[in-house]
């Protein structure tokens, strides 16, 4: 008994901050719709600049907190909100969802660049000796964890005061219920988003300075791998309830505890296991408690008045335009083929297919993003699924490796069909989250084991006979990825891309009309799949071995946020995607800036999803077509959109 | 044998009693009104014959099936089309794509191999009967515009044409006139009018608009609180003292 407790001990301080993420993230949620992804950024931050002032700049332990926890990090909350959130309000939540998503990506990034590589060892926690032992009877707990428990107590204690008590905390808890009858009542909303903000940011900056001492250096991927494992703890609170948060957390953290106590410590399985426990547990909670797909958010019976989205360029430009673009782009491609076939250096060439294979996996999103109006989160994790079925189907079977690419294909498509099922039944950012658990845990759990990806010893795999030397290998790159691209642009014409177009319009009246959901979405989820795995098998033949490093979650946020942010919706969208991939981290080189920057600009890109939802380069484009086709004589002019027109349904 | 035959559908909201054992019958190619004060149930009621909202209680028969348990797709493949009070277009396609993919769906002819070889381009056909519906909605003319380009009353037009793309034995209209002016009202009264003389088509229609419905409706149905106030032809309803009271707000 005595050790059954000794974990549940060891497991409270864990799941404490796991307690205060989720109530943040429950905050945000319940006050402005967002499911703020950039919560564990917001922790880093906070993290970050504890370290830099207390270890660097040798501020003493007070101050240092007081400054990141209370003047920081709610500055920082009330930034997020004033700068991006508060103007995403009304739009969709899948928007609000790619925002935070691009501030997940960029966020870290930049305070790397401002801390340095170097030297963030040492992290000192807020306690006054973090390796004072303190004995409870039989159980024992070090200065970290008193610290963590302590302030967890105090932060939640005062939350519930201010709830209680303070006008403030009466108003927001007025806003949960309704926040348009508490605007009728004469609540400035703006006031109680922004106190909102700062709030959960104040509890983001207390869980990341708590946190930073349990691991040995900073790394934001400690941070953000911990807020999707409180992600967890706030589903079991229905992503409504504060006092229920706060017990997932503890749960979450304490059922580690235990696993990881009571598992022998040897076995493959309980290695692996333990790490994916939230994942799991987070997994399993979205698909079977009760509530939250119930949960799912009402459609905002304002959006008729939304000025409808507007065509492609493509669709609105004169002949004569569209025939000198034509030209134009073919001139290029053609131009730069010639020159990797012809001239340019091996390095080159390995960018350029690099564009080619990453532009196959980004067609993926194009499809399941573009076409289904879904954000998938496990993009990478697909392709990591076509890359190891290839290798390893390659080394045990013998086959030849073409057929066995489309084999590859073929089982990541059966993979994101069967996830699919489930995960449909979500909808929404449920299904983001979804499918973002079932990322990490194909990267804890599966993607570890010898048989899917060869363990310490990663699977080999060869180039097809006739294709072995780079220049051959790029024209087949090339050649699939017309085939594919082909393929996505003939199912977009299709039944299937039409009646993807209907679901994205209304889904009530699709299902009206007969078409049903569920196995038109499940196709359009094996597709992505199928191609990303494709893209994926690509990828391990162009390097030869297929590593699972290649493949784990973080990348499936940035494929997302990179495609997202320059063209969603079209095939030239990801082959743009596929060259900015390749191409931006040599031009920052040759700027001679840190190629974290890449992270950064399209992280931030990102956010501008709310207000363009075609994408930057879209509506550049849409910009340069208007400029241009003023100026050009009337008849060579295009159809164009009359700005006149009103939308449909904008009468009411 | 009645086309659609609900029975005791009861529905309840969290405590509230949206929906007390409502029933009601519409037999093939009759013109059935369901009115009643806001929030008396009429929407909700459509939402649960269309399986859009599952009754707490009840059953929904439909042309000899018993749909009461059957998701929303298949009522509309076994014949019950509708419209919305809050408009469901889809954004981004032209009136003509919205019917051809209700047709693309009724005929049920859509495979992904097809997809795959660029084969499922709308065929003559299938684009010879969206332009006669076209034709009977008079919305030739903006065959090839987005959606987004029509004026509220056209729009509407749109969403019947849709619904009639699949064919439906019943055609469910919720409060087809709102957001309408007079004029409006009385050319899409005169167009659905139109289109059920040619199609034969049953409906139950949502009306506020009381000439609308009378003009429209041979036999009416009265929902306040949820329950069912009153049944029978129109004129009769339309005269009660009970449902000038609940209803019309007239003081007797």
């Amino acid at each position: 008994m005595t050790e059954f407790f000794t974990y549940v001990i060891q497991g409270i301080p864990y799941g404490c901050v796991f307690a205060l993420v989720a109530v943040g993230l429950v905050l945000t949620y319940k006050t402005s719709g967002v499911f703020n992804l950039a919560f564990g950024a917001q922790a880093f931050v906070a993290a970050a600049v504890y370290y830099d002032v207390h270890v660097r700049h040798g501020w003493s332990r007070w101050p240092a907190l007081a400054f990141v926890v209370l003047v920081l990090s709610p500055a920082l909350g009330l930034l997020l909100d004033v700068a991006i959130f508060r103007h995403l309000r009304t739009a969709s939540p899948i928007a609000k969802l790619v925002a935070s998503l691009g501030l997940l990506v960029a966020v870290p990034q930049i305070v790397s660049i401002w801390l340095g590589q170097s030297s963030t060892f040492g992290v000192v926690g807020i306690w006054w000796d973090d390796n004072a032992l303190y004995h409870f009877g039989k159980f024992v707990l070090d200065g970290r964890q008193m610290a963590i428990i302590v302030s967890t107590v105090v932060a939640v204690t005062l939350l519930g005061f201010l709830f209680r008590f303070a006008p403030i905390g009466l108003r927001m808890r007025a806003v949960v219920e309704s926040p348009r009858m508490t605007e009728l009542a004469g609540v400035d909303s703006d006031r109680v988003s922004a106190f909102s903000w700062m709030l959960s940011s104040l509890f983001a900056g207390l869980a990341g300075v708590l946190l930073a001492p349990l691991y040995a250096s900073l790394a934001s991927q400690n941070f953000s791998t911990l807020l999707i494992a409180a992600i967890a703890a706030a589903a079991f609170a229905r992503l409504t309830s504060i006092p229920l948060a706060l017990v997932g957390g503890l749960l979450l953290g304490i059922t580690q505890a235990l696993l990881s106590g009571y598992l022998p410590p040897a076995s493959v399985i309980a290695q692996n296991l333990k790490p994916s426990l939230p994942f799991a547990a987070l997994f399993l909670l979205l698909l079977f408690w009760p509530g939250l797909r119930s949960a799912v958010q009402n459609k905002d019976p304002l959006s008729g008045v939304d000025p409808p989205p507007s065509p492609p360029v493509a669709e609105s430009r004169g002949e004569f335009l569209t025939k000198t673009t034509r030209v134009f782009g073919t001139v290029v491609v053609a131009g730069a083929l010639l020159w990797l076939l012809t001239s340019a250096t091996s390095y080159w060439i390995g960018i350029a297919t690099t564009a080619v294979v990453l532009s196959v996996i980004f067609l993926s999103i194009t499809v399941i993003t573009g076409m289904a109006g879904q954000v998938s989160l496990c993009q990478a994790t697909f392709a990591g699924v076509g890359a190891f079925s290839t290798a390893q189907i390659v080394k045990v079977f013998g086959l030849s490796v073409l057929p066995t690419l489309l084999i590859g294909a073929f089982v990541a498509a059966a993979v994101g069909a069967l996830l699919a099922v489930p995960m449909l039944r979500l909808g929404g950012i449920f299904l983001s989250l979804g499918t973002l658990a079932f990322a990490v845990m194909f990267d804890t759990l599966l993607a570890p084991l010898g048989w899917v990806s060869g363990g310490a010893h990663p699977v080999r795999v060869p180039r097809p006979i006739g294709f072995v030397d780079d220049r051959s290998f790029l024209i087949l790159c090339v050649v699939i990825l017309v085939i594919a691209s082909i393929f996505v642009i003939f199912i977009r014409r299709g039944t299937t891309g039409r009646f993807l177009h209907a679901l994205r319009g209304s889904e009530t009246a699709s299902r009206s009309i007969g078409i049903n959901p569920t196995r038109v979405r499940i196709l359009a989820f094996a597709v992505s799949a199928g191609l990303a795995g494709l893209g994926g098998g690509l990828l391990a033949v162009q390097k030869n071995i297929a590593t699972k490093e290649d493949f784990g979650y973080f990348l499936s946020l940035f494929f997302v946020v990179l495609v997202v942010t320059l063209m969603p919706s079209t095939v030239e969208g990801a082959i743009n995607a596929g060259v900015g991939f390749a191409l931006v981290p040599e031009v920052l080189k040759l700027v001679g800036v840190s190629v974290s920057w890449e992270f950064v600009l399209f992280g931030l890109g990102a956010i501008t999803y709310a207000r363009h939802p075609e994408g930057v380069l879209e509506f550049q484009k849409r910009k340069s077509l208007a400029a241009i086709e003023k100026r050009l004589p009337a008849r060579w002019r295009g159809p164009g959109v009359d700005p006149t027109v009103l939308p449909a349904g904008s009468a009411d | 044998m009645a086309l659609l035959d609900a029975v005791d559908v009861t529905k309840r909201f969290s405590g509230i009693t949206a929906l007390d054992a409502v029933s009601m019958r519409v037999d093939d190619g009759e013109s059935v009104g369901l009115i009643g004060p806001n929030g008396a149930g009429k929407t909700t009621f459509f939402n649960c014959l269309l399986g859009l909202l599952r009754p707490e209680s009840g059953s929904v028969t439909f042309a000899g099936r018993n749909l009461t348990r059957a998701p929303v797709y298949r009522r509309a493949r076994a014949g019950l089309g509708r419209t919305f009070q809050r408009m469901e277009l889809f954004a981004g396609m032209t009136v003509r794509d919205h019917l051809l993919v209700a047709e693309r769906s009724r005929l049920g002819t859509g495979r992904f191999w097809k997809d795959v070889l660029n084969l499922a381009a709308p065929s003559a056909d299938e684009r010879a009967r969206a332009d006669a519906t076209l034709e009977l909605l008079a919305l030739r003319d903006v065959a090839d515009a987005p959606i987004e380009a029509l004026s509220l009353g056209r729009g509407r037009l749109v969403e019947v044409g849709r619904a009639l793309m699949t064919e439906p034995k019943l055609l469910l209209l919720d409060e087809p006139s709102s957001g309408l002016d007079a004029a409006e009202t009385a050319a899409l009264a005169a167009t659905l009018r139109a289109v059920q003389a040619e199609r034969g088509t049953a409906v139950l229609l949502v009306e506020h608009d009381v000439e609308f419905v009378r003009s429209f409706s041979d036999r009416l149905y009265v929902l306040d609180f949820g329950t069912l106030i009153a049944t029978g032809p129109t004129a009769e309803v339309l005269g009660s003292d009970e449902v000038r009271r609940a209803y019309l707000g007239e003081t007797v």
